[in-house]
């Protein structure tokens, strides 16, 4: 840590309570920001992280407790008002709107007076500043055309564009190469030389060590403590977020797979504009391997995906599970083929975020007995299978009747895959199917992964998060535009080798 | 077709697409907040009477047009209520206002014991030129020979664009349209945008009922406006919520409008097409202008506003 903190409190929370639907995330907590600090806030899904900062932002209001800033009581009736005040946050969702241009996003809300609005300016203020936070952007970019990673430059920007004192960054890591999360770090630190202070989300114990200089934990909506990062090691933060000791699971090396389940030949799919975002990729996977593909996201993992499981037709090539050519089959051939598929985005396409929990762990089973009899749904085997699969899963927070998106982002990933698993596939296709989980979470994810592995099925795991990458994966492939740039068995891969492919540079022959 | 023919179609085609300009252009500027106001013909219907009454009475135009965008105004803040505060459907709340002001206008237009209906209006919009910058050759009476609220409709959609799309509060607008979550945590305040500019539309679409009973047909009637408020709702994907192009869709339908007349007149074999027929002429227009944008990969660059329609609540998850 470069710069040692002042005493001087920028901010402080007391005694903050908040419920949803009878739920309370935020449940009498206490959180003190000094000024010109790296604060990390830690807990797990569902702890009330993303809760606790939209208050400080003044998205939510709390039902009770005071906000104190800069040491006098405030009331945020309004994000505006926050900000007027100084204080911004990135949140875990991005939020920008993504036909206007990164310029326009600068602008959007900015209190400076003037009817019109000058372009040219805003330009040039926006190239200037990301210039000297090392955060190079195009203003005239629309958000769309933009990677997540320059989304959040843009982010981050926009915030300093009004000159906060306060950032709040609600798991910025988790969209982020590790090249570009060491990126963050620097402008993270260089902010609090400034003397603004950072609040920083995260479930990775290793950044809050590296990056923070003091630590907060949530544990169910309360406060757990709080101390300077330098006096804690990472088990003892991790035994106080979960109550209890963690160990991540890892696969142990097999020598042989079984017979080749999944098949693709010289695969091409189109992209959203036309062009063509997988552009021929070919690879086997065999019964009981895991198969991790790397990359920046955008470089056609998506297509990828949509591709293997039927929902974008593949221009030419062909995938071939169990002996059979699937390549042109509906969705609904591959899910009868037993290809389980865990998408990207939980809730838009996933699950049914109206639906129930029940309704939505049949969701792929409920043509066939238990759930119908003929043409009629029964209501009791929903409700029956329902249970089962919620205990057997430990998917928590479920309460009957209602829907599922007020699930916490753990309990609804342990869903997704929970449906996948019960059917009983021979293959899995998985889209970062840990992304922003808590370890404890992540934890059971994987440890469900790895069952799966040990009972044959050959799975295709395509993230963005080294540290799940290495630690499923039996082999690994790099995709960059489109295209498998390297290939290495998990034991010769490490981050820094799978990093440099995965920002397109090409290996040297000897490595 | 003679010139003289010509020229007549194309100035009522500027008559009729008048109001349609105002209510369009309103329902856009609504639109593009992300509320989505079917009441338009209830609207219009209200200004129409409101406009018409007030004239009637005092025999003052100016405060006739005044009193009808007060009308569209007060109209639509029903539906702002239900639609932004309430977050009641958007479609039922504009439909309940469509019927709700028809009935009304046609309430008012008899009540009382001096009903309005079948009264001539006392004061009528005139062209503000006259003499001879007008007998100019085509422009003379394209430009100059038109009234004062027909200049104000090129006022209000020039206006409305550059408003829209060079302004901060433009910008706000447009934001809050797309993205009202966005928006909100840049420092917008969505609510009051959104109310801002139903109210807007609301007194637009009044305006441009009054324009059908205080200039096209200056005497009260039960159906004064036809369908011009369904028209205008149309005229927005027309226009692909764009104002200045909301005037020539608007002419278009104009002319559409008026092409049974100019047939007419126009003798053997034209007058032979049923009147009937002709008369769905706009309506079909609407069909398939709708059905050839709205189509395919057209429909992505339409620009419909991402968030239309649908609620917004700041704690929703
Ligand atoms: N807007 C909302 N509506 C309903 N319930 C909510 C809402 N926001 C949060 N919750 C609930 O409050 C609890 C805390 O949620 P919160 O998002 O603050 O957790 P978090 O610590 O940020 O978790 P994560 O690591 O998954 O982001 C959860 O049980 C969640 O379901
Ligand atoms: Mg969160």
């Amino acid at each position: 840590m470069t710069q040692a903190p002042t005493d001087t409190l920028a901010v402080e929370l007391c005694g903050v309570d908040k419920s949803f639907y009878g739920v309370k995330a935020n449940d009498n907590v206490d959180f003190k920001l000094a000024q010109g600090e790296v604060h990390a806030l830690l807990g797990e899904n569902g702890a009330g992280k993303s809760t606790l900062c939209s208050i400080l932002a003044g998205l939510y209001r709390p039902d009770a407790g005071d906000v104190f800033f800069e040491g006098e009581e405030v009331t945020f009736k309004n994000p505006k008002e926050a900000l007027a005040s100084g204080v911004g946050m990135v949140y875990q969702h991005f939020r920008l709107v993504s036909n206007l241009t990164v310029a326009e996003n600068f602008a959007l809300g900015h209190p400076d007076t003037g009817v019109r609005l000058n372009q040219k300016e805003i330009h040039k203020a926006a190239r200037e500043l990301g210039e000297k936070y090392d955060l190079p952007i195009d203003p005239a970019a629309r958000i769309w055309q933009l990677s997540v990673g320059e989304q959040q430059r843009v982010e981050i920007l926009k915030l300093l564009y009004r000159n906060v004192k306060i950032l709040i960054l609600d798991e910025p890591t988790a969209v982020l190469t590790p090249q570009e999360g060491q990126a963050l770090f620097k402008t993270m630190r260089q902010m609090a030389a400034e003397g603004r202070s950072v609040i920083f989300v995260s479930h990775k114990l290793d950044e809050v060590k590296q990056v923070s200089d003091r630590v907060t934990v949530l544990r169910n909506g309360k406060t757990v403590g709080g101390v300077a990062t330098a006096d804690a090691d990472t088990r003892e933060l991790a035994r106080m977020m979960v109550g209890r000791d963690l160990v991540l699971p890892t696969r142990d090396t097999v020598e042989d797979f079984g017979d080749v389940m999944l098949s693709v030949k010289d695969l091409h799919v189109p992209g959203d504009r036309g062009l063509e975002a997988v552009r021929g990729m070919s690879f086997d996977i065999r019964e009981g391997e895991v198969i991790g593909i790397a990359g920046v996201s955008g470089n056609g993992q998506r297509e990828l995906a949509y591709g293997l499981v039927g929902l974008r037709k593949p221009s030419a090539g062909s995938v071939v599970l169990d002996g059979a050519d699937i390549t042109n089959n509906t969705v609904l051939e591959h899910i009868d083929a037993h290809q389980g598929y865990v998408p990207q985005s939980r809730l838009g396409m996933g699950l049914a975020p109206g639906l129930t929990t029940d309704e939505n762990l049949a969701l792929k089973a409920y043509r066939s007995p238990p759930y119908s009899k003929g043409r009629r749904l029964v209501a009791s085997a929903f409700r029956d299978e329902g249970d089962r699969i919620v205990d057997e899963y430990d998917i928590r927070g479920v309460r009957p009747g209602l829907p599922i998106r007020l699930l916490s982002g753990g309990n609804l990933q342990k869903a997704l895959v929970a449906r996948e698993i019960e059917l009983e596939p021979k293959v899995l296709i998985l889209r970062s199917p840990t992304r922003g989980l808590d370890v404890g979470a992540t934890e059971q994810v994987r440890n469900l992964i790895l069952k799966e592995r040990a009972r044959g099925v050959a799975t295709l795991l395509i993230s963005e998060d080294l540290d799940e990458l290495l630690a499923l994966s039996d082999r690994l492939l790099v995709i960059f535009e489109g295209e498998i740039v390297g290939e290495m068995p998990a034991e010769e891969a490490t981050a820094e080798r799978l990093g440099l492919l995965m920002s397109g540079q090409v290996e040297e022959a000897s490595a | 077709m003679n010139e003289s023919l010509l020229m007549l179609t194309v100035m009522a085609a500027i008559g009729l697409g008048t109001p349609l300009i105002f209510a369009t252009v309103g329902e856009i500027l609504t639109e593009r907040s992300g509320i989505l106001n079917l009441g338009v013909q209830g609207m219009m219907l209200i200004g129409a009477v409101a406009g018409f009454w007030a004239t009637f009475t005092t025999g003052n135009l100016f405060l006739g047009v005044v009193i009808a965008i007060f009308a569209g105004a007060a109209l639509s803040s029903i539906h702002a209520f239900l639609s932004i505060t309430l977050r009641v459907s958007q479609i039922v709340s504009g439909l309940a206002l469509a019927i709700f002001g028809t009935g009304l206008a046609s309430f008012l237009g008899r009540a009382g014991g001096n009903p309005l209906v079948g009264n001539p209006s006392r004061a009528v919009f005139e062209p503000v030129f006259t003499g001879s910058i007008t007998e100019i050759p085509l422009i003379g009476p394209l430009l100059f020979g038109q009234d004062l609220l027909v200049y104000l409709s090129w006022a209000i959609a020039a206006g409305a664009s550059y408003y829209l799309f060079h302004t901060r509060m433009g910008l706000s607008l447009r934001a809050v349209g797309e993205d009202p979550a966005s928006a909100e945590s840049a420092g917008v305040n969505v609510s009051r945008i959104r109310y801002t500019h139903v109210l807007i539309g609301g007194a637009l679409a009044g305006l441009g009922g009054a324009y059908f009973s205080l200039a096209l047909t200056p005497t009260w009637q039960d159906d004064p406006i036809g369908a011009a408020g369904w028209i205008a709702i149309a005229l927005v994907i027309l226009s692909s919520w764009r104002p200045g192009r909301a005037v020539f869709a608007a002419y278009l339908f104009g002319a559409a409008e008026r092409v049974q007349f100019t047939l007419q007149t126009l003798g053997e074999p034209w007058s032979d097409i049923p009147s009937t027929l002709l008369a769905m002429l706009p309506f079909v227009l609407a069909i398939i202008a709708m059905i050839v944008l709205t189509s395919g990969k057209r429909a992505r660059y339409l620009g419909a506003p991402e968030a239309l329609a649908i609620p917004y609540f700041r704690e929703q998850r």
